[in-house]
C-alpha cells in the first residue's frame, strides 16, 4: 500500500470523478468529492514526510523502469506542491456544497463534482510525474475540465470566458508539445531527469534553446504571465464561486511548479541564465504585472474581478522570485506561490460567501455589509492585508525574502519596487473595506448576516493560516528554501 | 542553390511549418467562433507532423523483430500522437460544445457582437 502512494494520489480522483458522474443528485456526487478531498492530503502528507524523512521516491508506473517507462516522481517541491493542491481542495470542499446548491442548475451539480475532481488529478498528475508527455496529458485533462468548470455557472459570459481560455489554453499546451517535440527529436528520451543528463553532454545548442522558448510561452500562458493573462479576469469572474477559488488557489500554482521544473530540472540554472536573456525578461514581464494588473484592479468595480486582476499583479512577485536567481529569491516566490495561495482563496471565499447572501459582488452592493456579516468581512481584512504585506501575516515573510533576494544581488530598485507595488494593493483591498465598513447599508446587504457554518468555517480556517504561517514558517519558507537549494543545485 | 537544396530536403519540416502558422493566423484573425476552431485544430495537427516525421528512418522497417533487417523506425512518436490526436478531438468537441451554448445563449457566433451586446446589456 505505502509504495503505491503516488499511484494512489493521481488514481483516486480519477475514480471519484467517474462515479461523480453518475450520481443522480448533486448531494451525493458532493459527497463522494467531499470523501476523495479529504483522503488526498493524507496521501500528500504521507509523501511529504517520507521525501522529507528518505529522499526522493521514484515510483514506476506498470513496474517499467524509467528512461523506457513512465515514472512518478517526488522529491520536496513536487511533495509540496501535491500538499498545497491537496489540502486547498480539502478545505474547499465543505464550502462547496452551499455555493454549488445556489449557484448551479440542479442537472449540472454532479457534472460540476465530476469535474472538479477530474481537474484535480491533472493538477495532482502535473505535478507528480516525471515524463514530459505525461505532463501534457495531465495539463490537457486539468484545462479541458477547467473549461467547463468556467462554463457551467448561470451567467452566460462564463461561455464566452470558458470559450477564450479555451483557445488561448490549447495555443499553450500546443506550445508546450512543440517544446517537447523538440527536445525529444535531439535526445530521443521523455523522461524528465534524462533530457536533463542528455541535455548536459549536448550544451545550449540553437534547438535545445528554441524548445526552451517554446516550452516557456507555453507555460506562461498556462500561468497568466504578463501580458499572457488576457484570459484571466474574465474566467475568475464569471465562473461559479467555487470553481474559482479553486483555479485561484491552484491551477496557476501548478503552472509555476511546471515553470520551475523546465527551468531548474531540465535546462539547470547554467543553461537559462548564462546563455539565455531570461531572466531579464522575467523581471520586466514581473514588474509590468505587479505595477499594470494592481492598477487595473484598483479601478474594478466587480471585486471578483479586482481580485482576478490582483492574482495576476502576485504571479508577477512569485516569477519575480524565480527570476532573481538566487537562492533567497527564489525562496521567496516559492513561499509566495503557497501564501498566495491560502490567502487568495480565503478572500475568494468571502466574496463567494457575499454573493451567497445578497447575490452580488459589485463594490456598491458591498456598502456596509461589515455590519452585517462580520466575521465574513474579519476574514476579509485579515487575508487582504496579508496580500499587501502587512508583517504579521504570511504575505509579509515571503515578500521579505523577494526583497532580501533582491538585495543580495544588489538590486535595491527592484526591492523598492516591490514596496511600492505593495501600496497599491492597499487602494484595492482598501475600496472594499472602506465600502464594507465605513457607508450604510443599503438594499440586499441591509437583510445579510454571516455565512452559513459549512461556508464560514473553511474561510476562517484559511484567513487564520493567513496569521500562522506570518509566525510559524516551518511549512512554507523552510521547506521552500529547501525546495530552492535543491532546484539550484542541479536538482538530479 | 545550396539553399534550395536545403530548403528542399526538409520539405517535411517546412510543410510543417506552414501549417502551424497558418493555424496560429486564422485563430488570431478570424471573429467567428467556428472558424478559429478550425485554425486552433490546423495548428494542433501540424504538432502531429513535427513529432511523425523524424520518427521514419529512411531503409527502416516497422519495428518488428526479424533477423533479416537491422534499421528500424520509432513506433513511440506515433503512440504519442495518437494520444495527441484524442486529445485534440477532445479539445474540438469542447470547443464546439461551448459554441453551440454560445450560440443558445447569444445568437450569434462572432465573437465581437458578442463583446458588444454584453456591453449593451451590463455597463
Amino acid at each position: 500500500m505505502m509504495q503505491h502512494l503516488p499511484a494512489l494520489q493521481v488514481v483516486l480522483p480519477l475514480l471519484g470523478a467517474v462515479f461523480c458522474a453518475f450520481m443522480p443528485r448533486g448531494a451525493w456526487a458532493g459527497a463522494i468529492a467531499l470523501a476523495v478531498s479529504w483522503i488526498m492530503p493524507v496521501i500528500s502528507g504521507l509523501l511529504l514526510a517520507q521525501v522529507l524523512q528518505t529522499g526522493v521516491i521514484s515510483y514506476h508506473v506498470g513496474g517499467w523502469p524509467p528512461p523506457m517507462g513512465i515514472e512518478y516522481r517526488v522529491d520536496i517541491l513536487s511533495a509540496f506542491i501535491l500538499m498545497l493542491v491537496s489540502v486547498m481542495g480539502a478545505i474547499l470542499m465543505p464550502y462547496a456544497r452551499l455555493s454549488v446548491a445556489k449557484e448551479i442548475s440542479a442537472r449540472n451539480q454532479p457534472y460540476f463534482y465530476c469535474m472538479y475532481l477530474l481537474c484535480m488529478t491533472g493538477l495532482l498528475g502535473i505535478t507528480i510525474t516525471g515524463d514530459a508527455f505525461n505532463v501534457f496529458v495531465f495539463l490537457e485533462v486539468s484545462s479541458l475540465s477547467t473549461y467547463v468548470l468556467i462554463a457551467l455557472g448561470r451567467d452566460r459570459r462564463g461561455l464566452l470566458a470558458a470559450y477564450q481560455y479555451l483557445v488561448i489554453g490549447s495555443i499553450g499546451a500546443t506550445l508546450y508539445v512543440i517544446g517537447i517535440g523538440l527536445l525529444y527529436s535531439i535526445t530521443g528520451t521523455l523522461n524528465l531527469v534524462d533530457i536533463a543528463s542528455k541535455l548536459q553532454t549536448i550544451g545550449a545548442t540553437a534547438p535545445v534553446l528554441i524548445a526552451l522558448g517554446f516550452l516557456i510561452t507555453g507555460i506562461s500562458l498556462k500561468l497568466a504571465l504578463f501580458p499572457l493573462h488576457v484570459w484571466l479576469p474574465n474566467a475568475y469572474t464569471y465562473a461559479p464561486s467555487v470553481a474559482t477559488i479553486f483555479l485561484a488557489g491552484t491551477a496557476t500554482k501548478v503552472a509555476v511548479y511546471l515553470l520551475l521544473r523546465i527551468i531548474f530540472t531540465v535546462y539547470g540554472v547554467g543553461t537559462t541564465s548564462d546563455g539565455t536573456p531570461l531572466s531579464d525578461i522575467f523581471i520586466v514581464l514581473s514588474v509590468l504585472a505587479m505595477f499594470g494588473a494592481s492598477i487595473v484592479a484598483c479601478f474594478q468595480d466587480n471585486v471578483k474581478r479586482m481580485l482576478a486582476y490582483s492574482s495576476v499583479a502576485q504571479i508577477g512577485y512569485i516569477t519575480l522570485g524565480i527570476a532573481i536567481l538566487n537562492k533567497t529569491g527564489l525562496t521567496g516566490g516559492i513561499s509566495h506561490l503557497f501564501n498566495h495561495a491560502i490567502m487568495k482563496a480565503a478572500l475568494f471565499m468571502v466574496i463567494g460567501g457575499i454573493f451567497y447572501r445578497i447575490g452580488s459582488a459589485n463594490i456598491a452592493n458591498l456598502a456596509g455589509i461589515g455590519r452585517r456579516m462580520p466575521l465574513t468581512m474579519a476574514a476579509f481584512v485579515v487575508a487582504g492585508l496579508s496580500i499587501i504585506g502587512a508583517p504579521g501575516t504570511a504575505g509579509f515573510i515571503s515578500k521579505w525574502y523577494l526583497v532580501s533576494g533582491a538585495m543580495e544581488k544588489g538590486w535595491w530598485w527592484l526591492g523598492l519596487l516591490i514596496v511600492a507595488s505593495s501600496v497599491l494593493s492597499v487602494v484595492y483591498i482598501g475600496r472594499v473595506v472602506e465600502a464594507a465598513y465605513f457607508q450604510t447599508p443599503n438594499g440586499e446587504a441591509e437583510k445579510a448576516t454571516d455565512m452559513p457554518a459549512s461556508m464560514l468555517l473553511p474561510t476562517l480556517v484559511l484567513a487564520a493560516a493567513c496569521i500562522w504561517f506570518g509566525f510559524d514558517t516551518r511549512l512554507t519558507a523552510d521547506i521552500a528554501a529547501q525546495a530552492a537549494s535543491y532546484l539550484l543545485g542541479g536538482a538530479q | 542553390m545550396a539553399i534550395l537544396t536545403e530548403v528542399i530536403q526538409h520539405y517535411n519540416q517546412w510543410v510543417t511549418i506552414f501549417l502551424m502558422v497558418a493555424g496560429l493566423y486564422i485563430v488570431i484573425a478570424r471573429g467567428n467562433m467556428i472558424k478559429t476552431l478550425v485554425g486552433l485544430s490546423l495548428f494542433q495537427t501540424s504538432v502531429y507532423l513535427l513529432y511523425l516525421s523524424p520518427g521514419k528512418i529512411l531503409g527502416g522497417t516497422p519495428p518488428i523483430l526479424d533477423k533479416a533487417f537491422s534499421v528500424y523506425s520509432n513506433p513511440l512518436p506515433h503512440v504519442l500522437i495518437l494520444t495527441a490526436i484524442v486529445v485534440g478531438v477532445a479539445t474540438l468537441a469542447l470547443g464546439l460544445a461551448l459554441v453551440v451554448r454560445i450560440n443558445e445563449a447569444y445568437g450569434t457566433i462572432e465573437e465581437d457582437e458578442i463583446v458588444d451586446m454584453d456591453k449593451d446589456g451590463h455597463a
